[in-house]
């Protein structure tokens, strides 16, 4: 009897989150539309290439609960690809961009092999090794061009008549694209694979006992992260128009960790929000003289003693968004 | 007693066993030299007191744990080297001691999670999950055939101890598995589900081996067909109940089990 009432009850709060959700996606979307008219579009172009960028680790961190600390490599990469393909080989940018994505992909399923038996620190320690490797073949690298990077990146016209030298036109794209990764994402988690992964996260030796080779469906989840941060990297080169070693540095990697816990592990928005945090952080320390990482650190350590589960995963546990129907995992 | 007669007829077929099979910890041998043979349609019991090796038994025959000596055959291929979740795939699949569940899903996603794999079902990351629906006639049966209908749409963090196994016991059938290995099925159920899944036991060895451990001894002299006695890590008694409880030996340990 109780099981069935609390069963009951939690499917209608599962209604009523989705209610919820489906309202604040909404308002979502006309903030995100209506935005050019009120901010720089290439500041909130930036923010969506970092939102994107932290949504695809937290695939990794939140949904397979890997710490990779090598993930700049993707997003860097992918930076490096599209733009070499776009200046040097006259791609469109649509083809460009997927070359960033496999490119990225490519490199996620190397690092992800090499680490993805490793456990706990050793993993994160083998991605930050590997990423460290790819940072030197980027510095010594003809086509990167060393320090200087990759400059001048030409925006082309998109579908060939679309031309993204427009600002507003550049705005919508990178919106279509954040929007399409984001559609991804949740069609993943929410996938027969993506309730392999639950299991495994949830009990992994049950999960080895069902005959499912975890190994495998890490890698996948790895591959998908890899080429989703791809997807951020590539299109942020050619809000850019440049892609440099900042990119693909250790700090990146920190960086997109820092949106991911402050915004909230596990949760599909949070790390959205994590990473419009730190970027506006940054945009506005970036013109005052506090130096920019102490202040990223201090909000950093604030925010891990007071909001614990992240600003979003906070909020789905409080009062408020437990009466909104939410519901924290952890 | 209540064991089935056509099954003690049939011609026994090993389809596991061991030879010599040992493990060390350190210097501690927790399994010494066990040979087991496990036969198809019978329901064997490893039995013994706290710490004598059961698990760890269980946990070298299914590859969770690689045995420093000894062999392994599983349906006439050599498994001493094959990983565990390739052992699982090849029809030996087991249950734990500690209760084996995803506790933040349902029980019907449970058990789905246990059909996808064999159903081509758990690669697919374009599908909505809505397309796991044509595993729920499956499900259903097999959370009708354990008892636990009513909890159906429940968290399985949500069971008591007792239903808990009795969900993983429906996940364990939903491989369908030559062999199964249970470590301690009935330990924390109560009567009902104890008469339940012995009858469940009964059942699914007819046309399966199962290896059991299982304290509870009356279970074990009404359905198994076979008892080995483990103690100290290796094999002090083997044979039918009735010959397994007379044995001096076997008493004794039981009994300095009891009073320590
Ligand atoms: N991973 C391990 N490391 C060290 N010792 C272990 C390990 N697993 C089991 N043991 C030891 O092996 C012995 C047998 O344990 P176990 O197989 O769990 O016994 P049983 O299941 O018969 O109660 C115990 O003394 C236990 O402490
Ligand atoms: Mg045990």
């Amino acid at each position: 009897m109780t099981h069935g009432t609390s069963a009951t009850a939690r499917t209608e709060r599962s209604a009523s989150a989705s209610k919820t959700y489906a309202a604040f996606l909404i308002i979502g979307l006309v903030l995100l539309i209506v935005a050019p008219a009120f901010f720089y579009p290439i500041f909130i172009m930036k923010l969506l290439c970092f939102a994107l960028f932290a949504c695809a680790f937290n695939l990794l961190l939140g949904y397979t609960g890997l710490l990779s600390f090598g993930h700049a490599t993707f997003f860097g990469g992918a930076a490096y690809f599209t733009a070499h393909v776009v200046k040097e080989w006259g791609f469109s940018p649509e083809l460009g961009i997927l070359v960033g994505v496999v490119g990225a992909a490519l490199l996620g399923l190397v690092m992800g092999y090499v680490a993805i038996r490793r456990q706990g620190i050793y993993f994160a320690m083998i991605t930050l090794a590997l990423s460290q490797m790819f940072f030197f073949f980027c510095l010594q690298a003809k086509f990167t061009h060393g320090e200087d990077g990759i400059q001048s990146v030409p925006r082309g016209h998109l579908f060939g008549f679309i031309d993204l030298n427009s600002s507003t036109n550049m705005y919508y794209f990178v919106l279509a694209v954040f929007l399409i990764g984001m559609v991804i994402i949740w069609r993943f988690i929410n996938s027969p694979f993506g309730m392999i992964l639950k299991s495994i996260r949830e009990n992994e030796q049950r999960a080895i006992s069902l005959g499912y080779s975890v190994a495998r469906y890490k890698l996948g989840a790895f591959v998908m992260s890899a080429a989703l941060a791809g997807l951020a990297g590539g299109t942020k080169a050619l809000v850019f128009q440049f892609a440099t070693l900042t990119d693909v540095a250790w700090q990146m990697s920190g960086e997109v960790i820092l949106m991911t816990l402050l915004g909230g592990i596990g949760t599909l928005i949070g790390p959205i929000f994590g990473a419009g945090l730190v970027v506006t952080l940054q945009n506005y320390l970036a013109t005052s003289q506090f130096p920019v990482t102490i202040v990223t650190g201090i909000v950093f350590m604030v925010c891990v003693l007071v909001f614990r589960r992240g600003l979003i995963g906070e909020f789905y546990a409080s009062r408020l968004g437990r009466k909104l129907g939410f519901e924290h995992r952890r | 007693m209540a064991v089935s007669a056509t099954a003690m007829n049939e011609e026994p077929r090993v389809v596991l066993s061991a030879r010599g099979l040992s493990k060390s910890f350190g210097a501690f041998r927790a399994v010494n030299r066990v040979d087991l043979d496990i036969h198809h349609a019978r329901v064997h019991a490893l039995i013994g007191p706290n710490g004598a090796g059961k698990t760890t038994v269980f946990n070298l025959l299914t590859k969770f744990l690689q045995p420093t000596e000894g062999t392994i055959t599983l349906l006439g291929t050599d498994i001493t080297k094959t990983p565990a979740d390739k052992v699982a795939r090849m029809g030996l699949v087991r249950s734990f001691q500690i209760s084996a569940v995803f506790p933040h899903l349902s029980v019907l996603d449970n058990v789905r999670i246990a059909l996808q794999r064999p159903n081509g079902l758990s690669t697919q990351f374009w599908l909505p999950t809505s397309a796991l629906n044509r595993l729920n006639a499956r499900a259903d049966e097999l959370i009708e055939a354990v008892g636990l209908k009513r909890e159906r749409d429940a968290l399985a963090a949500d069971l008591s101890y007792g239903r808990k196994r009795v969900l993983e016991i429906a996940t364990t059938l939903a491989l369908d598995p030559q062999v199964l290995l249970l470590d301690e099925p009935m330990a924390g159920m109560g009567q009902e589900d104890i008469g339940t899944v012995s009858s469940i036991i009964r059942d699914v060895a007819k046309t399966r081996a199962v290896l059991m451990v299982e304290h509870n001894l009356s279970v074990v002299a009404n359905i198994c067909h076979q008892v080995t006695v483990l103690q100290r890590g290796e094999i002090l008694a083997e044979g039918d109940y009735a010959t397994v409880s007379q044995d001096e030996r076997v008493r004794l340990a039981y009994m300095g089990a009891e009073e320590a």
